[in-house]
C-alpha cells in the first residue's frame, strides 16, 4: 500500500472552501491539512512536508481591493522562494475559483515578463456573482491534474472568473503551449461558439482553468470539490441509478501522481 | 516581485511629512466600466434622462509618509489590475483630478462617512502595512463624470443614486482634503439625567431627548428605582435600561398581558406566547417523552434540536426591517451577519451550515410618482437587499439555500428583511454557563458609533424623517471579520477554552453582557474596549452596534491559550470586564463607576405590558360564479405566473452560493435545466454522512386580509408540506415564527396577531411540529404627510407571519424534486380540493375580494403527509410538487416545464366529485395538496398506499404543451415555453 500524499490546503481570513477541499482529497486517498497563512508565514518551511499545495475557494481577505489580491501579494512576497522550490522538486499546486485567482495573480501560474503579468481574472461580464453550474471540456495533454478527463459538469460560483490575456498573442502562445487546459463548452460537449450562459462570465477563448508550463500547477475556476458525489449533480433525481462525480476525478488524479 | 529594496521604509516615519495620495483607477479602454452600468441600470427608475452619461473610476486615500516612488509602487503592486485597468496618481488636491471634458460636466466624489465601516479600506490599509510602506490610514472612494443635468435631476443622481447620505457624502469637485480624519480625543465627563424630580411630562421628554422609546409607565418606574437610591441616573444607566426593555430586546408586547376578545368571548392571556406558540412546544415534548428531539427551546439565540448521535441543529430567523428601509445593503448585510453571530453564540457555537432569505417589498414597477416622500424606489430597495445578503452570506461561506420574495404595495415604506440561519453543533456543546469570575472578553469588530440607538430604533414607527434622524442606527458589515471571528470561535469550542458565548446584537455590549450576567452580576472596564477611532464616549461604547463583535465567558486559567489563539488568526481579543458575584451591573470608565444597577431590575423591573385586543371577523361574501373560457384560463394562468409574488426568482438566487460547503442536495433551482422552482432545499450538514437537513417556508400576508387565523395555519401548513414534498420526514419537523404586524398598540391589529398565535398553537399540536424559536417586530407603520393636501398618511403593513420549516431526511438518496420526469408516467392530486379562492393569486388577478379563504384541516393532512412520505421511503414518487399560489394549474405548468416534459390531464371525475367548476379546481388554493408523478408500474402499490387521498389525474406525454380537459372539451392549454418565459421574464433582470 501506497504511503497517502500529504496535501496543504492554505487558508487565509476569508477562504471559505477549506474543509470541503481537505474532504475530497482525503475522499481521493491523499491526507489533507488546514494551514493558515499566519502560521505558514512565520514558518515557511513548513511547506517542505507536504507534495500537494491546495489553494481553496473563498473570499481571501474579502477580495477587497480585487479578487485574491492581498493573499497573492502575501505569497510572492515571504513565501515566493520555499513555493518555488516546492513546485521545482516535481511537486503539485492546484488553485480552485478564489485560488485560481491567487495562483494568476502571484504570477506562480502564469509568470510575468518584461510587461508584467500576462494575464488575469476579471469581473464577469454580468458584472456580478453567480452560482450555475456549466458544461466543460479539457485541452491539454500535459496537465497531471485533468489527465483522463474529457467533459467535466461542475458549479462555477465567482464574480471575477472572466480569463483575460494582455494580447492575443499570449492566448496563442498559453493555447500552443497546451496551458488552456479547460474550457467551458455547450451542453452537447463541443467547443465552437459557447455563448452566455454556458460561457458563464464572457472569459476570452472559454478559459475556465490554465496550467502552467509544467502541467503540474493547474488553477481553475468551477468547483471540482462541489461535486463528488452523485447527489451533488443538480439533477441526479432525474437519473434512475446513481451516476458519476465528475469532480473527483481532478483530486484522484492529484493523488496518483505520487503512486 | 518588484524590487524589495524599495519596500523598505526609508528612515523613521515619523521624520517623513505625512501626504494623502489620491489614486483613481479605470477600466482601460475596451474594458467595461461596471460601476457607471450598474448607476444606469437604475437611472431610469428614478426619472432621469436616458441620455444620461456616466463614466466612474474607484480610488483610493492614502495616508502616510510616502514619497511619490512609494505611493507608485503601491499602486501597482497592490490596487490596480494592470492587464485591465489603468490609474493616476497625485497628491488630494492636485489640479488633474478636478478636470471634466465638455460632454461630462459634471463631477462627482462619493466617501463613506467618517466612522462608517469601510472594509476594502481596513484591508488595503493591513496590506500595505504589510508590504513595510508607513501608512497611517486608507479612506475608498468613487469618482463619476456626468453629463449635464438641470439641478434638480443632479440632485436624484446625487442622493438617490451615486450615495445614500445615511452612509455616504457626495462631494461636487475636486476633493480637496489635507488629512483623513480619525476623530477627536474624547473628553471624559460623566452625565447624569435629572429624572426624580420631574413631573411625567417632562419624563416622557426625557425619553424623547434621548430616543429612549420608552413609555410613561416605564419611565415611573425607573424614576422609583433611582429615588429610592437617592440619585439621578447617569445616561449609561439610562440608556441600559432603554435597551433592555425595549421591545426588540425583550418582546414586552407578545409576552406581555392581553385581554383578548373575539365572537367566542374574552381571554385573559398572562403571557401571550407562552401561553400559545411556547405551550404547544410544552405540550409536545411532554407527548413524545423519551423521544423529544427538541433540546432547547426559546433559551437561547436559537432554538436547538437533534440531527443524529453525534450532532445538534439550532435554527433562527431575525427580521432586520427597520434598517434595511433606510439603507438596503448595509441592512441586509448586517441582518444576515446578525443571525449567523445568533447560532455562533448558541450553546457553545454552533458552525453555520445554511442560510435562509425572505423578503417583502412594494412592486418593483411602482412608479415614482406613487411613493410617498422619503421613501426608496422598491426596487433600488431589492437590489440593494439582494445584494447585502449575497455579498455577506457568500463571503462566510455560508449557502443561502432557501428564501421567497413577496410583492405588496403596502410594504413601500416598510421592506420586510427575514434573514435565518441553521448550525450545527456537537451535542455535549448545547448548554452555556457563564460561571462568576470568569473573564468577559471581547472578540472580533472594534466598537465605533454604529447603529447607536438601533434596539430602542426599530421598536418605533419609521416616518419619513427617518432617514435623516435615524441615520446613525445605520451599519456596515464587514463579513471577513466575522468569518475570521467564526473560524476562531469554532476552534476554541472545540478546545473548551470558555464556558459561554453570545453575540453583541442590538444593544451591543449592554444586552451581551446584561444576559450573560443576569444570574451573576457584572463588571465592565469600557476604556478596555478597543475603538474603531477616538472620541466615544462610555455610554457609545457601551449600546454601540458595531457588528462582528461577540463576547465570551472566559475562566482566568484559559484567557492566555484563548488570546493566543485569536492571536495566531489576527483576531483581535480583549477582556473587557469580568462576571463578578454581585448581583449588579457596575460599568467603569477609567476606574470611574459609571453605572450600577441592580440585574435583577434590568431583566425584572419592567412594568407589564397590559394591552387589550379585539377581533372582529369580517363576513365573508361568495364569490360569484364564473363561467370562464379554455382561453381565459390559459391567459389567467400565464399572468398567475408571471405575477411578482409567482415568477422565477432566478435573479436572485444565482446570486447567492447556494452549494459552498459541499452539502448540497438539492437545490433551489431544479429540473432539466436547472431553472425550476424547487419546493425546499436539502443540505448534508454533515458531509461523511447520508442525513440531510430539508429547509422550506411559508407565508400568505393575502389571506391575512381575509383572517389571520387561517393564514398561520396556511403558512404552516405551506412551510411543513413543502418540507415532507422533498422527502423530509414529517414527524420530525421544528417550526420557527416571525410576526411582523402594524401598530399593535391598536386593539384590532393586536386581535388579528393574536389570532395568528392560536392559530400557531392549534397547528403545531395537530402536526405535532414544535416551534423552536421565534422573534417579532411589531409597529411597522409608515407615515408622511401628503406634499400636495398637506395631509398626514399613515401606511401598514399587511399582518405578515413568516413560518420557517427545518425537516430531516434520514437517507438524502431518497429524496425528491418537482420536474417531471418521464413520458408514460401516471400524476396523482394528492389531497383535498374545495372552493379556496378567497385571497388566492386567482382573485387578486381579478381584484375579487370574496370568497373563502384556504382552511387546514390538520388530522386528514398529517395521515396524508405519512402516507406521502412512506412512498417516498418506497421509491415510489419520481416527482412531487406542492399546490400554493395559483393552485392546480400553476403547480402543473411548473412541474412541466421544469422537467420540459407535456401533461395530459382530464378533471371530468373529479368536477363531478366535487361539485367545483373548471376554474375554480383550476385556481383554488386549497391547502394540504400535491401533485404526485409516479411510474406506471408503481401506481399500484402508489394508489394502495394512498387511497382516498390520491386521485389520478392524468399522466406525463413527450410533448411540449399542458392540455387539461374535462370530458371531451378542453379547458386549458398552454405550450411549455409559453408558460416558462411567463414564469421567467419579469424578474429576468440585468
Amino acid at each position: 500500500m501506497s504511503v497517502k500524499p500529504n496535501v496543504l490546503i492554505l487558508r487565509a481570513p476569508g477562504t471559505n472552501c477549506d474543509h470541503e477541499t481537505a474532504f475530497a482529497f482525503e475522499r481521493a486517498g491523499g491526507a489533507p491539512q488546514s494551514v493558515h497563512i499566519n502560521q505558514l508565514l512565520e514558518s515557511p518551511d513548513l511547506v517542505r512536508e507536504f507534495q500537494i499545495l491546495c489553494i481553496p475557494g473563498g473570499f481571501s481577505y474579502g477580495d477587497d481591493i480585487a479578487a485574491g489580491r492581498i493573499l497573492a501579494s502575501q505569497l510572492k512576497g515571504d513565501l515566493a522562494s520555499v513555493i518555488g522550490e516546492f513546485h521545482g522538486q516535481e511537486k503539485l499546486i492546484l488553485g480552485i475559483c478564489n485560488g485560481f485567482q491567487v495562483l494568476i495573480k502571484s504570477g506562480f501560474l502564469l509568470p510575468p515578463d518584461e510587461e508584467g503579468l500576462p494575464a488575469t481574472l476579471s469581473w464577469n461580464d454580468s458584472g456580478r456573482f453567480v452560482d450555475r453550474w456549466v458544461h466543460l471540456k479539457t485541452d491539454s495533454k500535459k496537465c497531471y491534474f485533468l489527465d483522463g478527463a474529457e467533459n467535466l459538469y461542475l458549479p462555477i460560483a465567482h464574480a471575477e472568473g472572466k480569463f483575460v490575456a494582455r494580447h492575443e498573442t499570449v492566448l496563442d502562445a498559453l493555447q500552443d503551449g497546451q496551458q488552456l487546459a479547460l474550457k467551458y463548452c455547450n451542453p452537447d460537449g463541443q467547443n465552437g461558439h459557447v455563448a452566455y450562459p454556458h460561457n458563464p462570465n464572457g472569459s476570452q477563448r472559454h478559459v475556465a482553468g490554465v496550467c502552467d508550463v509544467s502541467g503540474r500547477i493547474l488553477g481553475l475556476m468551477p468547483h471540482p470539490e462541489r461535486h463528488i458525489e452523485s447527489t451533488h449533480h443538480p439533477q441526479w433525481t432525474r437519473r434512475e441509478t446513481g451516476g458519476q462525480a465528475d469532480g473527483l476525478i481532478i483530486f484522484e488524479n492529484a493523488i496518483r501522481f505520487f503512486n | 516581485m518588484a524590487d524589495a529594496e524599495k519596500t523598505q521604509p526609508a528612515g523613521d516615519p515619523q521624520e517623513r511629512e505625512s501626504i494623502l495620495w489620491q489614486i483613481e483607477i479605470s477600466p482601460d479602454a475596451g474594458q467595461p466600466d461596471r460601476l457607471a452600468r450598474n448607476i444606469l441600470a437604475d437611472a431610469r427608475d428614478l426619472g432621469l434622462p436616458e441620455q444620461l452619461q456616466l463614466v466612474a473610476c474607484r480610488g483610493f486615500l492614502i495616508q502616510g509618509g510616502l514619497d511619490r516612488d512609494q505611493a507608485v509602487e503601491i499602486a501597482e503592486m497592490l490596487l490596480v489590475e494592470p492587464v485591465v485597468e489603468k490609474y493616476t496618481i497625485g497628491r488630494c488636491g492636485d489640479s488633474h483630478f478636478g478636470e471634466v471634458s465638455k460632454e461630462l460636466p459634471g463631477l462627482f466624489y462619493v466617501l463613506p462617512l467618517a466612522g462608517v465601516t469601510d472594509p476594502e479600506a481596513e484591508s488595503a490599509l493591513e496590506a500595505i502595512r504589510q508590504l513595510g510602506f508607513p501608512v497611517e490610514a486608507v479612506r475608498t472612494f468613487c469618482k463619476y463624470s456626468a453629463s449635464g443635468l438641470e439641478p434638480e435631476q443632479q440632485d436624484i443622481l446625487c442622493n438617490k443614486l451615486l450615495a445614500n447620505d445615511s452612509i455616504e457624502q457626495v462631494v461636487s469637485g475636486p476633493l480637496q482634503l489635507t488629512e483623513i480624519q480619525l476623530g477627536q480625543p474624547y473628553q471624559f465627563a460623566l452625565l447624569e439625567v435629572e429624572l426624580i424630580d420631574q413631573d411625567d411630562s417632562q419624563l416622557m421628554q426625557v425619553s424623547r431627548d434621548w430616543q429612549l422609546s420608552l413609555t410613561l409607565v416605564e419611565m415611573q418606574t425607573i424614576q422609583k428605582y433611582f429615588a429610592d437610591l437617592g440619585r439621578n441616573p447617569t445616561d449609561a444607566e439610562l440608556e441600559t435600561l432603554a435597551q433592555t426593555w425595549s421591545e426588540h430586546c425583550s418582546h414586552k408586547t407578545l409576552a406581555g398581558r392581553i385581554s383578548y376578545t373575539d365572537e367566542q368571548g374574552t381571554r385573559q392571556f398572562e403571557n401571550m406566547l407562552k401561553e400559545t406558540i411556547f405551550a404547544a412546544t410544552v405540550e409536545i415534548r411532554q407527548a413524545l417523552g423519551d423521544r423529544d428531539w427538541c433540546v432547547s427551546v426559546f433559551e437561547d439565540n436559537a432554538g436547538i434540536v437533534k440531527f443524529d448521535d453525534e450532532f445538534n441543529v439550532a435554527f433562527k430567523v431575525e427580521t432586520h426591517n427597520r434598517p434595511s428601509a433606510l439603507e438596503p445593503y448595509g441592512g441586509a448585510n448586517t441582518g444576515i451577519g446578525g443571525v449567523i453571530r445568533d447560532t455562533l453564540g448558541t450553546g457553545l457555537g454552533a458552525k453555520p451550515v445554511c442560510s435562509t432569505d425572505v423578503f417583502c417589498f412594494a412592486p418593483p414597477d411602482t412608479k415614482l410618482e406613487d411613493l410617498p416622500p422619503g421613501v426608496m424606489h422598491p426596487r433600488r430597495i431589492m437590489k440593494g437587499v439582494v445584494e447585502g445578503v449575497r455579498d455577506y452570506g457568500n463571503r462566510m461561506g455560508i449557502p443561502t439555500v432557501n428564501g421567497a420574495v413577496y410583492f405588496d404595495a403596502r410594504y413601500v415604506g416598510n421592506p420586510l428583511v427575514f434573514c435565518g440561519n441553521i448550525g450545527l453543533l456537537p451535542d455535549d456543546k448545547s448548554f452555556k454557563k457563564p460561571l462568576a469570575n470568569d473573564l468577559i472578553v471581547s472578540i472580533g469588530g472594534r466598537t465605533g458609533r454604529d447603529g447607536i440607538h438601533g434596539a430602542t430604533f426599530s421598536s418605533a414607527e419609521l416616518t419619513d424623517a427617518s432617514d435623516i434622524t435615524s441615520g446613525g442606527a445605520v451599519q456596515i458589515g464587514n463579513a471577513i471579520t466575522e468569518k475570521m471571528l467564526m473560524d476562531v470561535l469554532l476552534q476554541a469550542r472545540d478546545r473548551n477554552l470558555y464556558n459561554a458565548v453570545t453575540d453583541c446584537g442590538a444593544g451591543g455590549f449592554s444586552s451581551a453582557v446584561g444576559e450573560m450576567g443576569e444570574k451573576i452580576g457584572a463588571e465592565v472596564w469600557l476604556d478596555k474596549a478597543p475603538l474603531k477611532y477616538e472620541g466615544l464616549s462610555y455610554t457609545e461604547i457601551w449600546i454601540s452596534e458595531a457588528q462582528e463583535r461577540m463576547v465570551f465567558s472566559v475562566s482566568e486559567e484559559n484567557w492566555e491559550a484563548f488570546r493566543e489563539l485569536c492571536e495566531s488568526e489576527s483576531v483581535e481579543a480583549t477582556v473587557i470586564g469580568q462576571f463578578k458575584p454581585t448581583g449588579q451591573l457596575t460599568l467603569k470608565y477609567n476606574e470611574l463607576v459609571v453605572a450600577d444597577l441592580a440585574m435583577e431590575f434590568m431583566h425584572d423591573g419592567r412594568p407589564p405590558v397590559v394591552r387589550q385586543a379585539v377581533y372582529q371577523a369580517s363576513p365573508a361574501s361568495a364569490i360569484p360564479a364564473m363561467s370562464r373560457t379554455a382561453e381565459q384560463n390559459r391567459e389567467d394562468v400565464l399572468a398567475i405566473l408571471g405575477s411578482w409574488n409567482v415568477a422565477s426568482k432566478h435573479w436572485v438566487i444565482r446570486q447567492y452560493d447556494h452549494e459552498v460547503q459541499g452539502g448540497s442536495v438539492i437545490k433551489p433551482l431544479v429540473g432539466v435545466q436547472n431553472d425550476g422552482p424547487g419546493d425546499a432545499a436539502v443540505v448534508r450538514p454533515v458531509l461523511k454522512s447520508q442525513r440531510g437537513l430539508a429547509v422550506s417556508c411559508g407565508m400568505n400576508p393575502y389571506y391575512g386580509d381575509h383572517d389571520p387565523y387561517h393564514m398561520a395555519a396556511s403558512a404552516i401548513d405551506e412551510a411543513i408540506r413543502n418540507c415532507v414534498a422533498v422527502g423530509a420526514d414529517p414527524a420530525q419537523i421544528a417550526i420557527l415564527d416571525n410576526f411582523c404586524w402594524g401598530y399593535t398598540d391598536r386593539p384590532e391589529t393586536l386581535g388579528t396577531l393574536v389570532r395568528a398565535a392560536l392559530a400557531c398553537y392549534d397547528m403545531s399540536i395537530a402536526y405535532q411540529a414544535p416551534f423552536i424559536s421565534g422573534k417579532d417586530s411589531l409597529n411597522n407603520e409608515f407615515s408622511y404627510t401628503d406634499p400636495q393636501s398637506g395631509e398626514r398618511h399613515t401606511i401598514s403593513i399587511p399582518s405578515t407571519l413568516l413560518i420557517s420549516a427545518m425537516g430531516q431526511v434520514p437517507d438524502v438518496g431518497r429524496c425528491v424534486t418537482m420536474d417531471l420526469k418521464k413520458a408514460g408516467n401516471g400524476l396523482y392530486l394528492v389531497g383535498t380540493t374545495g372552493n379556496h379562492l378567497g385571497g388566492s393569486h386567482w382573485s387578486l388577478l381579478h381584484r375579487i375580494e370574496g370568497g373563502q379563504v384556504p382552511t387546514v384541516e390538520p388530522q386528514g393532512a398529517r395521515e396524508l403527509y405519512n402516507l406521502l412520505h412512506e412512498s417516498m421511503n418506497g421509491s415510489l414518487v419520481r416527482s412531487c410538487h406542492d399546490l400554493s399560489e395559483g393552485g392546480l394549474a400553476v403547480a402543473l405548468a411548473e412541474m412541466a416545464f421544469a422537467g420540459h416534459l407535456g401533461v395530459e390531464v382530464d378533471l371530468q371525475d373529479e368536477l363531478e366529485a366535487t361539485g367545483l367548476s373548471v376554474t375554480e379546481y383550476l385556481f383554488s388554493e386549497s391547502n394540504s395538496r400535491f401533485l404526485v408523478e409516479v411510474e406506471p408500474a408503481q401506481e399500484a402499490a402508489f394508489q394502495a398506499l394512498l387511497g382516498e387521498h390520491a386521485r389520478r389525474l392524468g399522466g406525463v406525454v413527450a410533448l411540449d404543451e399542458v392540455t387539461v380537459s374535462c370530458g371531451n372539451e378542453t379547458v386549458l392549454q398552454s405550450k411549455l415555453s409559453d408558460l416558462k418565459q411567463a414564469w421567467q421574464s419579469p424578474l429576468d433582470w440585468e
